[in-house]
C-alpha cells in the first residue's frame, strides 16, 4: 500500500537559514508515528513544513502519492491534512462547538453527523459544547484542537505536542484517543516531549536532531536501543 | 430638579450622544480586534457619511431617513476603497505607520467635506421640531428613531457575528489569527467585510450626530476621543462592550454638566480613558489589552 505522507530530504527553514537539514520521514496507512529528540530539534518545523508553513529549499513532500511540496496550507487542508500547532490551538473565545464549526469552515456547510462523530471521539466535550474553549483545562482544550482538526475528515493528522503540560492521566486519555482517530482510518504524526511514554505507544519513532534524522524504527526497537536510551530518553 | 427634568434634560441627551458614540465606537472596536490598530480617520469617516446623506438629500430632495442607508452603504464602499489605497500595502510594517496613514485620511477626508459642501455648518431639514410628551417624557421623534435605529443596527450586528458563518470567521480571526488562517479563513475577505461593517456604522453615527444638532467638518473628529474612550472603556474588541462603554461615556458627559462647569464636558471622555487604562485596561468586557 502506498505511504499516505512521504517528506524526502527537506531542507528549509523561516527566514534564510535553514532549520531542516535534509529530513525524511514516512507515514504508512493507519500507523501512529512520533517524532522525538531534543528542545529546538527542528521538530516542530519538521511538521509545519508539511503543512506549507516553512520555505522548502530542496526536498519533496508527498501526500497520497501527490507532490504537495510549496502549496498553501487551506490547499493542503482541503487535500486531507489537519494540524494541531503546539500552542494557541483553539479559538479561546468562541464556544466548543463554534470552534468545531471553525474546523469545517471550507465545508461550506456541515451536516450533524460530523459533530456527533467528534462527541462521540471526545464525550467530554458534548456537555461543555456551549462553554468557552479558553475556560476549559487544558486537557479539554487539546480536545478541542483535536475535535477541530478532525472536522473535515482528514487522513492525516498532524499533532505538536498534543500532551504538553498535561497530567499522566490526560496523557493516557489522549494517547487513548489518538488509538481511537486512528482506527477510523486516519493517519497520525505527531511530535513528542514525553519520550519514552509515547515511543511505547507509536507504531513507528524518528529521532530528530539539529535539524536531521538520527535514528528511526519501530517504537519498542528504538526504547531498546542503549545508546538512543542514553542519549535522547535520559538514559 | 425632579427625576423627569434630570432625564429630559440629562439622560435622553446623554443616551442620544451615547448611541452615536456607540456606532462609532464599534467600528473602532473591530477594526482594532481584527487588523489591530487604531483608526484614527473613523471620525472624518463619520463626516463623510454625513455629509453624503446631506447631498443626497439636497440633491435628489430624499427624505434624510432614505438617504441614510444610502449614505451607509456608499460610505462602507468608500471605507472598503481607502482600505485597498492607503493601509493594505502596509499590512506587513508595524502598525504605528497604519495609525499614522490613518491621521493622514483623517485629514484628507475632512478637506474633501470642506472643498465639496464647505465650511459652514449645516442642517438636514430646517424648521423646530417639539418634543412630545410621553407621560411626562420628553422625546422627539429623531431622538426616538435614532434610538431605535442604532438598537436595531447592533442587534443586527450581534446576530451576524454570532450565527453567520462570516461574523464567526470575523470572531475567529479577532481571537487566533494564526489559527483561522490554518481553518481557511480568507483573511482579505474578513478584512474587506470588516470595513464594510466600520464604514457603514461610521456614517450612521454621523447622520445622527447631524440630525440631532446640526452638521459640520469637525462633527466627527471632534466625537473621535469619546468614541476611542468607549471601545477601550467596553473592552477593545468587543462589539457589546463597545455598545456599554458608548452609553457610559455619552451619560457621563451630559451629567457632568450637574457638576462641573460645561466648558468640561469634552474633557470628561479624556478623563474615563485614563482611569480605565489605569484601573482596568483591558475594559469592562475583559477585551484586548493595548
Ligand atoms: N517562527 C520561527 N522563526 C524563526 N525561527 C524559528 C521559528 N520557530 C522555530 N525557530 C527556530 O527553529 C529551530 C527549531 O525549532 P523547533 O522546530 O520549534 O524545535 P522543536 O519543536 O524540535 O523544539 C530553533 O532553533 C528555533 O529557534
Ligand atoms: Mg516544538
Amino acid at each position: 500500500m502506498n505511504p499516505v505522507l512521504v517528506m524526502h530530504q527537506v531542507r528549509g527553514g523561516y527566514g534564510d537559514a535553514d532549520i531542516l537539514h535534509g529530513v525524511s520521514l514516512t507515514v504508512n496507512p493507519k500507523e501512529i508515528v512520533v517524532i522525538v529528540g531534543p528542545n529546538g530539534a527542528g521538530k516542530s518545523t519538521a511538521m509545519k513544513a508539511v503543512f506549507g508553513l516553512v520555505k522548502i529549499r530542496d526536498g519533496a513532500i508527498l501526500f497520497e502519492g501527490e507532490e504537495i511540496t510549496g502549496w498553501k496550507p487551506d490547499a493542503i487542508v482541503r487535500r486531507g491534512i489537519s494540524y494541531v500547532p503546539q500552542v494557541k490551538n483553539v479559538f479561546a473565545e468562541m464556544t466548543v462547538h463554534e470552534n468545531l464549526e471553525m474546523g469545517a469552515f471550507l465545508a461550506k456547510s456541515v451536516k450533524a453527523e460530523a459533530f456527533e462523530r467528534i462527541y462521540t471521539l471526545f464525550p467530554d466535550l458534548k456537555a461543555k459544547r456551549n462553554a468557552l474553549a479558553g475556560s476549559l483545562s487544558g486537557g479539554q482544550r487539546q480536545m478541542v484542537a483535536m475535535g477541530r482538526a478532525l472536522m473535515l475528515n482528514p487522513r492525516l493528522l498532524l499533532l505538536d505536542e498534543p500532551t504538553a503540560g498535561l497530567s499522566p492521566k490526560y496523557m493516557e486519555q489522549i494517547f487513548q484517543i489518538c488509538r481511537d482517530v486512528r482506527d477510523t482510518g486516519v493517519a497520525i504524526l505527531l511530535v513528542e516531549q514525553h519520550a519514552k511514554q509515547a515511543l511505547a505507544f507509536c507504531d513507528r519513532g524518528y529521532v530528530l536532531a539539529t535539524g536531521s534524522n538520527r535514528h528511526e524504527g519501530a517504537g519498542q526497537e528504538l526504547l531498546n536501543d542503549p545508546e538512543i536510551a542514553q542519549m535522547f530518553l535520559g538514559g | 430638579m425632579s427625576g423627569l427634568e434630570l432625564i429630559n434634560f440629562y439622560v435622553i441627551p446623554g443616551l442620544i450622544s451615547g448611541s452615536i458614540y456607540a456606532l462609532g465606537a464599534i467600528g473602532i472596536t473591530l477594526i482594532f480586534g481584527i487588523l489591530r490598530y487604531a483608526h484614527f480617520a473613523h471620525g472624518d469617516m463619520a463626516t463623510l457619511g454625513a455629509y453624503v446623506a446631506l447631498g443626497l438629500v439636497g440633491s435628489l430632495a430624499l427624505s434624510p431617513w432614505v438617504a441614510l442607508p444610502i449614505a451607509m452603504a456608499i460610505t462602507a464602499l468608500v471605507a472598503v476603497v481607502l482600505d485597498r489605497v492607503f493601509y493594505r500595502h502596509l499590512e506587513t510594517r508595524p502598525k504605528i505607520l497604519t495609525v499614522m496613514a490613518s491621521l493622514g485620511v483623517a485629514l484628507m477626508l475632512r478637506s474633501v467635506v470642506q472643498v465639496v459642501w464647505g465650511v459652514d455648518p449645516q442642517v438636514y431639514s430646517t424648521g423646530i421640531v417639539r418634543a412630545e410628551s410621553y407621560g411626562g417624557l420628553m422625546l422627539r421623534s429623531r431622538e426616538l428613531i435614532t434610538f431605535a435605529t442604532a438598537t436595531g443596527l447592533v442587534l443586527f450586528l450581534m446576530a451576524f457575528l454570532r450565527y453567520t458563518r462570516w461574523g464567526k470567521a470575523m470572531r475567529a480571526m479577532s481571537d487566533n489569527p494564526e489559527l483561522a488562517r490554518l481553518c481557511g479563513v480568507n483573511n482579505e475577505a474578513v478584512t474587506r467585510l470588516t470595513w464594510v461593517i466600520a464604514g457603514a456604522l461610521a456614517a450612521a453615527a454621523g447622520f445622527f450626530l447631524g440630525i440631532n444638532t446640526e452638521l459640520n467638518t469637525m462633527m466627527g473628529w471632534s466625537a473621535l476621543l469619546a468614541m476611542f474612550a468607549a471601545a477601550i472603556l467596553g473592552g477593545v474588541g468587543r462589539v457589546e462592550g463597545a455598545v456599554v462603554g458608548g452609553l457610559v461615556i455619552g451619560l457621563v458627559e451630559e451629567l457632568s454638566v450637574l457638576v462641573l462647569p460645561s466648558q468640561y464636558k469634552m474633557a470628561t471622555a479624556f478623563v474615563i480613558l485614563i482611569l480605565i487604562l489605569l484601573v482596568r485596561p483591558q475594559g469592562i468586557f475583559k477585551g484586548k489589552v493595548l
